[in-house]
């Protein structure tokens, strides 16, 4: 199709828009309701420009592009209806950009610039809008200066997958509301702000503390998800004072999630930790940092010289940079201890040593909207993945078939082909049951160890999906990552990937999960679950809360309060570490120090820090660095994080060597039933990193609550229990009291318990044997 | 309201108020031969269209586009489902001519909207019916269940092979829906807003499917251009205006209600039918097409005949037939005041001229009406008409608009006189002896 534009033609594929096509020649048509990731509403009318022989002026966004078509975006018709639309959107709009919000940034304002008329020929009462409470996150406090153009409600019903605001009302009475006294919950719901063209949404936390150009914009990457979501932080006086999202088409396209926008308020909390802190005589006291790091070195040598290097273990955050997960792996091996890992949260390590490479998503982001079909095995999806499951969700939408195997029947938003929901151990089952469903169908040998499997129309209809079409994949999400048959359900499904030629790989918990394996901060000796079930003398912990963030938090916490050392790399001074650690290392967070992480997709992804380290925090890399110094090891004399990224991958930026999903010498066997009831622990997507879980904002949400003891209806009667009765849960060590709640997404004789909460940290294993008796 | 009236009538042959509506009466008055004698004789699907095109029949709804036309539109050989919809979504002030025919001819409907599924193989069909009317949309369900029971709508229709299904819905009363793509929208389950075109429905209509959407009247018209044959309904009326139409007179006449005459029947003789004048007075304007249409004053409006082509040289629009009669007691602006209230209510909210717009049309001729106008506000009025026609997603911007601009042009002194002295030119003692309610004098 050819276009002319103001003179100039462009070449656009049939059913493009005149929109499209002024895009692509970079002229400027100027709109309020378009937007390139939504569909086309054509009802702010700022759009309209001139068609040769049409006799009315025509929205740009809306009207298709015919052969030969003459477009004037400038001429005398075109700009009069631009000026007419224009007028009419500021008659009711309360014009109070002084004291708005949106202020500098606000796309009514800058277009009124150009189109607006100096003087109002409006005389009448102005429209007033009341203003609605729809949580902590989102501001909807002046909607006067609504516009209407329902962005924000096209984001709901086609991006976050949940209609949460509509229109209500008609005429100059239509309002942007939620269903009355609901409140706007969804996990990306923060895009809506930056959608929203004028300051009718605006950021509750980011309100009012700064004007946008006060801001310096600078570039970072989330250290949240594995997705490795670009950032722009905004900066003023050298705080953060926002997070917004970078496009970027391959990974996070134009959008982040809730976690990420609103996090960054635990980078300006009061309980940073801002000094060194040192136990002497049981209390920790502020010391200097040649104090404290001398004392580690000393202290690090006198366990190893009297108790031998394996009673040493390091355990870091799988959120971690790339440069500090290899530099405390190079100085754990350099005192001679194996025992060093990044992934708390795992129980079944089983598959470690059968590996073919780096563990992995299996295909590019941007390749999951040309998929047929996709399976995810195990995994709370929206709250674990809130991008990753937004892409799935397009691709649904589309043509892709995505079924779900999880371990919760909790709605992903996504419309699904299939869902299985069983406990957590019967998830391989679930997963053979596919595998031999898919041999029986291509008429191939049935898998040896599956000989039993007994594959039911659904996992049939699932393997049909996964033997059509040309692209397809498995992911293997977060519960199966921890469940305690990891290795089974990562052997089924490499079966699976063999048997129908799909893809498979790992979505991954965080933001360097694939970064750990290339940093080489996995375990030659004890594992993450191993270290603290045989306790060590001494223990050294990077960015991680081993009370909230391991598997087995109970038995963590009373390893380090009996180990003789306990150093902790830290960004924060509250967690629990004030009773166990014997020294505390400010360390700065992803916005103060530079480094890199791998995203799931194997994209190496290097950032610098955006504001300096706050008190005397400093970046972890450095701490390490002069700690590998003070302990006479070699190799400790890189300059930058650079430096060190260089020694890890030489290629630099680009994706790492060495992907591969491959599994070997793991026989298939199906596990042995558990007992009656079985704990199924989620990691609610505000508790799952230290920075989450102290942002206030995050933290009044209903995704923050406190957990519950959950369990389906039929559970809760086999048991003689009621919905709100408080109960005692324990597990093969620990316990915790709860209140009871019913809810059917929970699958039959399972208990679901959340992680990562005080309230549950004195538990055991997320999925293993659990008791329940009224309290 | 009833139909009072006829001249060479069609729809209303028969007619005994509600006595007649039934099943076993509408055969009484050869119903449903047309579908029957289709389904019989297997009549090409082109046959039956061109039938339509030959009758020259212009939807009744308001537009006037022509039927047939409207019917080739449709896709033939598109895979899957196809819709016929009937918009009786009655909602255009002084248009009540729909619910007369549902009440007392609802067969004719129903033979209508399953001829046309036939002529378009569509094999499901949906009649929108407004929510005010509760009581008619009873009795069309009754009326469908009759036809389901004898056989003319379901599954395998007489033996033919052919399917249809018809299902009643009813609105809630929004004046938008009855713009037919808000109507698909609201059938659909969503708020009744008006989609943006192209698409058009006979590609991209009820649930993305193709679908043709016509009026209550223009449907109950099929059967008997069917029966009479196309050329014979078009000499019933006039050329390119073919057969009869019902006209709703309301207003200052004698006796108003519904009358079914040719297109191409002087105005004059309509308003006789309906009484003349109330009390004898001088007519002092009309608007002929539902409160959309411009107004038309006397003079002009009396040379008219009643139909399309007539109609809008003289600078107005037949629209759905309802035809407002305002005598010399009416005073104009108050007339446009209420006129505008109700589009400022009724526009949906969606695009940005029609939600600023109609409200900023009705605040200033309000103000004008309550002695607070401005010099300057007929322009501003006449500007922001120019900013909304044509810059909205659907008509109703224009409906909105037209009034004002034609009020505005034909009584342009009384608008000035309301504006400088501050009260109206009608005084208002006359203004109430007019309206025929108030009995005191001021």
């Amino acid at each position: 199709m050819e276009i002319e534009i103001d003179g100039k033609v462009a070449h656009v594929p049939d059913g493009s828009t005149i929109m499209d096509a002024a895009q692509q020649l970079g002229a400027y048509i100027p709109h309020f309701c378009y937007h390139k990731k939504l569909s086309i509403a054509a009802n702010c009318r700022m759009c309209l420009v001139q068609v040769e022989k049409a006799p009315k002026p025509l929205p740009a966004c809306a009207t298709p592009v015919t052969n030969g078509m003459r477009v004037f975006t400038h001429s005398e018709l075109a700009v009069k209806a631009q000026k007419g639309v224009m007028e009419f959107l500021l008659i009711n709009h309360p014009l109070d950009c002084p004291i708005c919000d949106q202020g500098g940034e606000c796309q009514l304002q800058d277009l009124a610039v150009g189109y607006g008329g100096s003087a109002s020929r409006f005389h009448e009462d102005k429209r007033v809008v009341f203003h609605k409470d729809v949580g902590p996150l989102i501001s909807m406090q002046e909607m006067a200066r609504c516009i209407h153009c329902t962005r924000c409600v096209r984001f709901g019903q086609e991006i976050a997958g949940v209609m949460e605001l509509g229109m209500a009302s008609r005429n100059m009475h239509s309002e942007i509301t939620t269903f009355v006294g609901r409140s706007v919950d969804s996990e990306l719901s923060g895009n809506m702000i930056d959608l929203c063209p004028v300051g009718a949404l605006t950021s509750k936390p980011f309100r009012y503390s700064a004007r946008s150009w006060e801001l310096s914009r600078r570039k970072s990457i989330s250290p949240h998800d594995s997705i490795g979501a670009n950032l722009t932080a905004q900066v003023k006086n050298n705080v953060v004072l926002r997070i917004l999202p970078r496009d970027n088409e391959d990974i996070n396209e134009c959008w982040i999630s809730d976690k990420e926008r609103f996090s960054y308020e635990a980078l300006n909390s009061p309980a940073r930790l801002r000094k060194p802190m040192v136990r002497v005589d049981g209390a920790l006291r502020e010391v200097d940092w040649n104090v404290a790091l001398d004392y580690v070195s000393h202290a690090l040598k006198d366990v190893v010289s009297n108790s031998g290097a394996e009673s040493l273990a390091a355990l870091a955050s799988p959120q971690a940079t790339l440069e500090e997960l290899y530099l405390l792996q190079k100085l754990t091996r350099g005192l001679g201890s194996g025992n060093i890992d990044f992934r708390p949260r795992r129980r079944d390590f089983s598959a470690d040593s059968k590996l073919g490479g780096v563990p992995w998503l299996g295909l590019k982001l941007s390749e999951i909207k040309d998929l047929d079909a996709a399976v995810v095995v195990g995994s709370f999806l929206r709250k674990d993945h809130p991008l990753f499951a937004q892409r799935l969700r397009q691709l649904a939408k589309k043509w892709g078939k995505v079924s779900l195997l999880s371990v919760s029947g909790d709605d992903p938003l996504i419309k699904l082909h299939a869902q299985v929901t069983v406990s957590p151990a019967e998830l391989p089952l679930a997963l053979a049951a596919v595998v031999k469903a898919v041999a029986q169908l291509k008429g191939e040998a049935v898998p040896a160890g599956l000989e039993a499997v007994k594959p039911c129309p659904t996992s049939e209809s699932i393997a049909r999906s996964l033997l059509e079409g040309n692209k397809r994949a498995i992911f293997l999400g977060n519960a199966a990552e921890q469940n305690p048959h990891a290795a089974q359900l990562h052997a089924l499904a490499s079966e699976l990937a063999r048997l129908t030629g799909a893809s498979c790989g790992f979505i991954g918990e965080a933001a360097n999960s694939v970064g750990g394996y290339v940093a080489k901060a996995f375990p030659t000796a004890l594992n993450a679950y191993e270290m603290f079930a045989q306790p060590r003398k001494a223990y050294i912990l990077l960015g991680v809360e081993p009370e909230l963030d391991c598997h087995h938090p109970q038995q963590a916490v009373a390893a380090l309060k009996g180990a003789a050392l306990v150093v902790s790399l830290t960004s924060f001074s509250d967690g629990a570490a004030r009773d166990y650690a014997d020294v505390l290392l400010p360390i700065a967070p992803f916005t103060e120090t530079s480094g890199s992480f791998v995203n799931t997709e194997g994209r190496l992804q290097s950032f610098n820090g955006v504001v300096r380290p706050l008190g005397d925090s400093r970046p972890a890399w450095k701490v390490l660095r002069v700690l590998g110094n003070l302990l006479g090891l070699p190799g400790f004399d890189q300059d930058s994080s650079e430096q060190v990224r260089d020694e890890i991958v030489p290629a630099g930026e680009g994706f790492v060597d060495g992907l591969n999903n491959s599994i070997n010498g793991v026989p298939l066997s199906l596990p042995a039933a558990v007992g009656f009831l079985q704990r199924v622990a989620d990691v609610p997507i505000y508790f799952a990193d230290p920075l989450a879980r102290r942002a206030p904002a995050l933290q009044k949400t209903h995704d923050a609550v406190a957990p519950t003891a959950r369990m389906g209806g039929q559970t809760l009667q086999a048991l003689g229990l009621t919905d709100g009765a408080t109960v005692r849960v324990w597990q093969a060590s620990g316990e915790a009291v709860l209140t009871v709640r019913v809810d059917e997404a929970v699958p039959a004789a399972c208990l679901r318990i959340a992680a990562a909460h005080v309230s549950t940290a004195a538990l055991g294993d997320m999925f293993s044997a659990i008791n329940v008796e009224r309290a | 309201m009833a139909i009072l009236g006829a001249l060479n009538p069609m729809l209303s042959v028969g007619l005994d108020g509600d006595n007649a509506w039934r099943l076993a009466d509408y055969v009484k008055r050869g119903g449903y031969t047309a579908l029957r004698r289709i389904l019989e004789e297997k009549l090409p699907q082109g046959d039956v269209i061109n039938e339509v095109k030959k009758s020259v029949l212009r939807g009744r709804g308001g537009a006037g586009f022509p039927t047939g036309l409207k019917w080739s539109f449709m896709p033939r050989s598109f895979p899957g489902d196809k819709y016929v919809v009937c918009n009786s979504d009655e909602g255009e002030p002084g248009t009540f001519k729909d619910r007369d025919i549902l009440r007392y001819n609802p067969h004719s409907v129903i033979e209508g909207m399953a001829i046309a599924a036939y002529a378009m193989g569509a094999a499901r069909g949906y009649n929108y019916i407004h929510g005010e009317v509760w009581e008619i949309y009873q009795r069309f369900e009754e009326a469908l269940d009759e036809a389901r029971a004898a056989g003319f709508l379901g599954s395998d229709l007489l033996g033919s092979g052919f399917n249809f299904d018809l299902f009643a819905h009813h609105g809630y009363g929004a004046y938008i829906c009855g713009e037919e793509t808000a109507l698909l929208e609201s059938i659909e389950g969503k708020k009744g807003q008006p989609r943006f075109k192209p698409p058009f429905p006979a590609s991209f209509g009820l649930y993305g499917k193709p679908t043709t959407i016509n009026n209550t009247e223009t449907f109950a018209s099929i059967p008997y251009i069917i029966n009479l044959g196309g050329e014979t309904y078009l000499e019933a009326g006039k050329a390119n205006n073919g057969g009869t139409k019902l006209f709703s007179v309301s207003g200052h006449v004698n006796r108003p209600g519904n009358y079914e005459i040719p297109l191409g029947t002087p105005f004059a003789t309509l308003l006789e039918m309906a009484g003349g004048m109330r009390g004898g007075r001088q007519l002092k304007a009309c608007i002929p097409g539902g409160s959309s249409a411009p107004v038309v004053p006397a003079a002009a409006m009396m040379d008219c005949t009643m139909d399309y082509d007539s109609i809008s040289k003289a600078g107005s629009m037949l629209g759905s037939g309802a035809v407002i009669v305002m005598d010399e007691t009416t005073c104009m602006v108050k007339a446009l005041e209420r006129l505008s209230f109700f589009y400022y209510e009724e526009s949906c909210g969606q695009c940005t001229p029609c939600r600023e717009g109609t409200s900023w049309l009705y605040k200033v001729v309000h103000r004008i009406e309550h002695g607070k106008g401005r010099p300057d506000d007929l322009d501003l009025l006449s500007s922001v008409t120019t900013n909304i026609m044509g810059r909205t997603i659907c008509a109703l911007g224009d409906a909105a608009s037209m009034p004002v601009q034609s009020f505005i042009k034909h009584f342009r002194d009384e608008f000035a006189y309301h504006i400088e002295h501050r009260k109206c030119l009608v005084p208002v003692d006359v203004q109430r002896a007019g309206s025929g309610f108030f009995t005191a004098t001021v």
